[in-house]
């Protein structure tokens, strides 16, 4: 299977809020809020590490979660926010994302 | 209750401020009659300031982040401004007057992910427009900027200020924004200018025109329900507070004073002096705002209307007393309804309870003193 590399898109507002991370779309105003892991995956999505290694590295050690139900659950999420154009995702390293959000 | 309104809740139990509004110069190219402001450059944070106070909102957990003025394109440094907002993930709103605003920085504003971008407009007639914003040519220029911002994809709110002199006009506004394709919103508060002038209160249009406004359905939805008499207010209204002004909100004028609301005019810092977070977590002024609940209101709480009355608790601080009424929204709440608030009760007694004082002159009077 391709490797899926994903990227926050630019055209977004985030900002964590008590653990959580507030991220609200420019282009069609969809609010989101993301719950710990999602919030690790999306800090993650610098667009050149593939999500398989995300998933491993930063939901299946720091949330003890089994590999495969973590990765069908970033999968599901990651469709989701790529719907509402919150994440990039290619079969390609994203090389024009920013390495990390500054103040998420 | 919505995602938004439980983000915003958390933020209050947090503390968090989640909404600046951050006026960054006074200055302006338009001179609009009602204008609250002066709009002499009294000494303007400068750029690097302004980036720094960015840094700290954002640290602070500031989200929702609105850049106005004066007009915010008199600024030369306004677009690096806006692109360190959104490189430290800010929500972004502009409010303009777009008279300067051409095809070049409509697609610079897409370019940078704003979220939306506020346009006052007063008429859809260039003489009445043009009259308020004493600039010529203002409401021709403020359209084609509409025009090149909608054609970015970029999402477009119509303001309109509602006064005496372009009342009429609103219906006109309301097809305007149709035919621009952009939403539409409408402000009938004239509040007096930050030095306490109160001569522009003449402009606020009287109370039958706002009985008007609240009776149109497509501005307010169901009539009768926006009309309806206020239900009892419960014990968690009165536990409640006005608004978010000091409490998820504050405002940052150009010179870097902070206050609870850009309608708020009581001065809590200053961030030329003071950190942000500093300000917003320890000012004696933010957290005497904050201790005010429905019930400390000393008129207000005994008010029918307590419960779903706009009270602007900025509005009562410039009339006097932040714990005061808004006479302003004592009025909304009357022409809405019909019932008079406790505080037009109190200053005007005779007047609405005319009736039952008649009655009791009679009885107590020779005929002398009847007419």
């Amino acid at each position: 299977m391709a490797e899926k590399y994903i990227a926050r898109s630019k055209a977004i507002a985030a900002r964590l809020v008590g653990g959580e991370m507030m991220v609200m779309s420019a282009a069609d105003s969809t609010f989101f809020t993301l719950n710990e892991v999602a919030s690790a995956i999306w800090q993650a999505a610098d667009g050149r590490t593939p999500l398989a290694e995300i998933v491993a590295a930063k939901v299946c050690q720091e949330f003890e979660v089994d590999p495969e139900q973590a990765q069908r659950g970033a999968d599901r999420f990651v469709d989701e926010l790529s719907q509402h154009g919150i994440l990039l995702v290619s079969d390609q390293p994203l090389l024009d994302s920013s390495p990390s959000p500054e103040h998420p | 209750m919505s995602l938004l309104a439980e983000m915003n809740q958390k933020a209050l139990n947090l503390g968090l401020p989640i909404s600046v509004h951050f006026d960054i110069t006074y200055r302006c190219n338009e001179r609009c009659v009602h204008c609250y402001l002066d709009h002499d450059d009294h000494g303007e944070m400068t750029t690097a300031e302004i980036l720094d106070v960015l840094e700290q909102m954002a640290d602070a957990g500031v989200f929702f982040l609105s850049l106005s003025g004066g007009e915010v394109l008199m600024r030369q440094d306004f677009f690096e401004i806006v692109e360190r907002a959104r490189q430290l993930l800010f929500n972004v709103k502009v409010k303009t007057n777009g008279v300067m605003i051409r095809e070049k920085e409509a697609a610079r504003l897409r370019q940078l992910g704003i979220e939306q971008v506020q346009i006052s407009v007063y008429s859809h007639r260039p003489e009445v427009h043009d009259a308020i914003t004493k600039l010529p040519g203002s409401l021709k220029r403020t359209i084609q900027a509409i025009r090149f911002l909608k054609a970015q994809g970029l999402k477009v709110v119509l303001a309109n200020v509602l006064m005496v002199g372009n009342f009429s006009d609103q219906q006109g506004v309301i097809a305007l924004a149709k035919e621009l394709g952009v939403s539409y919103t409408l402000d009938p508060t004239i509040t007096p200018k930050m030095d306490g002038d109160r001569s522009i209160l003449a402009l606020r249009i009287p109370g039958t025109d706002l009985k008007q406004i609240f009776q149109n359905q497509e501005l307010v939805g169901n009539v009768e329900e926006f009309c309806a008499p206020p239900p009892p207010p419960g014990e968690d209204i009165m536990d409640g507070f006005p608004c978010s002004a000091g409490h998820t909100a504050c405002y940052i004028s150009p010179y870097g004073d902070v206050f609870p609301c850009v309608q708020f005019p009581l001065p809590s810092g200053n961030v030329r002096q003071q950190k942000f977070l500093d300000i917003w977590r320890h000012s004696p002024q933010l957290n005497e705002v904050r201790s005010i609940h429905a019930r400390d209101l000393p008129t207000c709480s005994t008010c029918a209307h307590v419960g779903t009355c706009t009270r602007c608790p900025g509005l009562a601080y410039m009339e006097g007393n932040m714990r005061g009424p808004s006479t302003a929204d004592c009025e909304k709440s009357f022409q809405r309804t019909g019932i008079p608030s406790a505080n037009m009760l109190r200053q005007t007694g005779a007047a609405y309870a005319g009736p039952l004082i008649q009655i009791q002159a009679l009885a107590n009077s020779t005929p002398d003193h009847v007419f």
